[in-house]
């Protein structure tokens, strides 16, 4: 069914689309029914800009458990450059 | 209708701009069958993945089937692009309001008996959302004759499920529903579950309405789609052939 489990967040960053890269606006993150992954429902990453049109969207989906490892990793990469020095907010 | 192979059939598919909920333009879907008719119509509600190419395929196959079909684009408002890329955006806003579906539907229904090869009996047909659109709208803007809900997923919703733009239960208007309901449901879905499809069922009983429901065993959530791993032949051959029949019953 459709979850309609969606936030979007702000994001500062850039993505790389097929045309190129892009400066990126907000990341709509769902976990609802995926249009290409073969899973009945997917972890979606959408990092998109919308003042730039529709077009401006690099997708991932994911498995539960792959998107429960990619969090995991995130965090352990942040803290890893935390505890080397290398973030500064 | 069965066609035979010395038949004539021709039809025409194009989009067309209807007025939907508060007179907005929006583009719709539009195949017909070409000669005077008249024929029953249809409106096909399109699935959360967008106004795509599947949508596109079965209104035309409804008009290959003798229904004047008309599938309006529910994420108009929300731009324009690739399907896909508009369903992504309209997924992160929490999807179309539902005040704004029953009128964009209710335009899709005017359009159809408006139309001077319509015999003036309209179905309604949703895949996944749109089949909650189309209980939603056949509840809320009368003058359909028969709703096809296949696999529609929050018809029943529990109270954290509603959302500004969900703000009532499409089963909480059971009441007001005019036309007799086909239920089209796999018994491996997780949504809705045939819990849900149970407390359904309860609703229509308990209101006194026509309903048949198929629940076919060794599918999921959108068996239908050929183009899924949720692809089962058996059971949408299956599918198909009860649509076809209830639309014959209650619609020509």
């Amino acid at each position: 069914m459709c979850t309609m489990i969606a936030t979007q967040i702000k994001v500062a960053g850039s993505g790389k689309a097929g045309n190129g890269w892009f400066t990126l606006g907000e990341a709509n993150v769902s976990y609802d029914h995926p249009f290409e992954a073969p899973f009945e429902h997917a972890l979606s990453l959408d990092f998109v800009n919308e003042a730039l049109g529709p077009s401006a969207r690099v997708s991932v989906e994911l498995d539960v458990a792959s998107a429960r490892q990619l969090v995991d990793t995130i965090n352990a990469i942040l803290a890893k450059a935390d505890r080397g020095g290398y973030i500064v907010e | 209708m069965q066609y035979a192979t010395n038949q004539y059939e021709g039809m025409i598919a194009e989009t067309i701009v209807i007025p939907g909920h508060n007179g907005d333009p929006i583009g719709a879907y539009v195949a017909r069958p070409l000669g005077p008719g008249p024929f029953p119509a249809i409106v096909v509600i399109h699935h959360m993945p967008g106004w795509d190419e599947w949508y596109r395929e079965v209104t035309r196959k409804f008009a290959h089937h003798g229904y004047i079909a008309i599938s309006p684009n529910l994420y108009h408002r929300a731009g324009h692009g690739i399907p896909e890329d508009i369903a992504v955006q309209v997924r992160a806003t929490g999807g179309v309001p539902d005040d704004q579906v029953v009128g964009d539907v209710a335009g899709a229904l005017a359009y159809a008996v408006a139309q001077p090869t319509c015999t003036g009996k309209v179905a309604v047909f949703g895949t996944c959302s749109g089949a909650r659109h189309a209980y939603l709208a056949a509840c809320r803007a009368p003058g359909f004759a028969a709703i096809i809900n296949c696999w529609g997923g929050r018809v029943t919703m529990e109270p954290q499920e509603l959302s500004p733009n969900q703000p009532v239960a499409p089963v909480d208007y059971t009441k007001d529903l005019t036309c007799p309901v086909l239920g089209i449901f796999g018994e491996e879905d997780s949504g809705p579950t045939v819990a849900q499809v149970a407390l359904l069922e309860q609703a229509l009983i308990a209101h006194g309405k026509t309903y048949e429901f198929h629940m076919y065993p060794d599918a999921g959530h959108g068996f239908f789609y050929y183009d899924r791993p949720a692809y089962r032949q058996a059971q949408a051959m299956a599918g198909w052939k009860n649509i076809w029949a209830f639309l014959a019953k209650y619609v020509g």
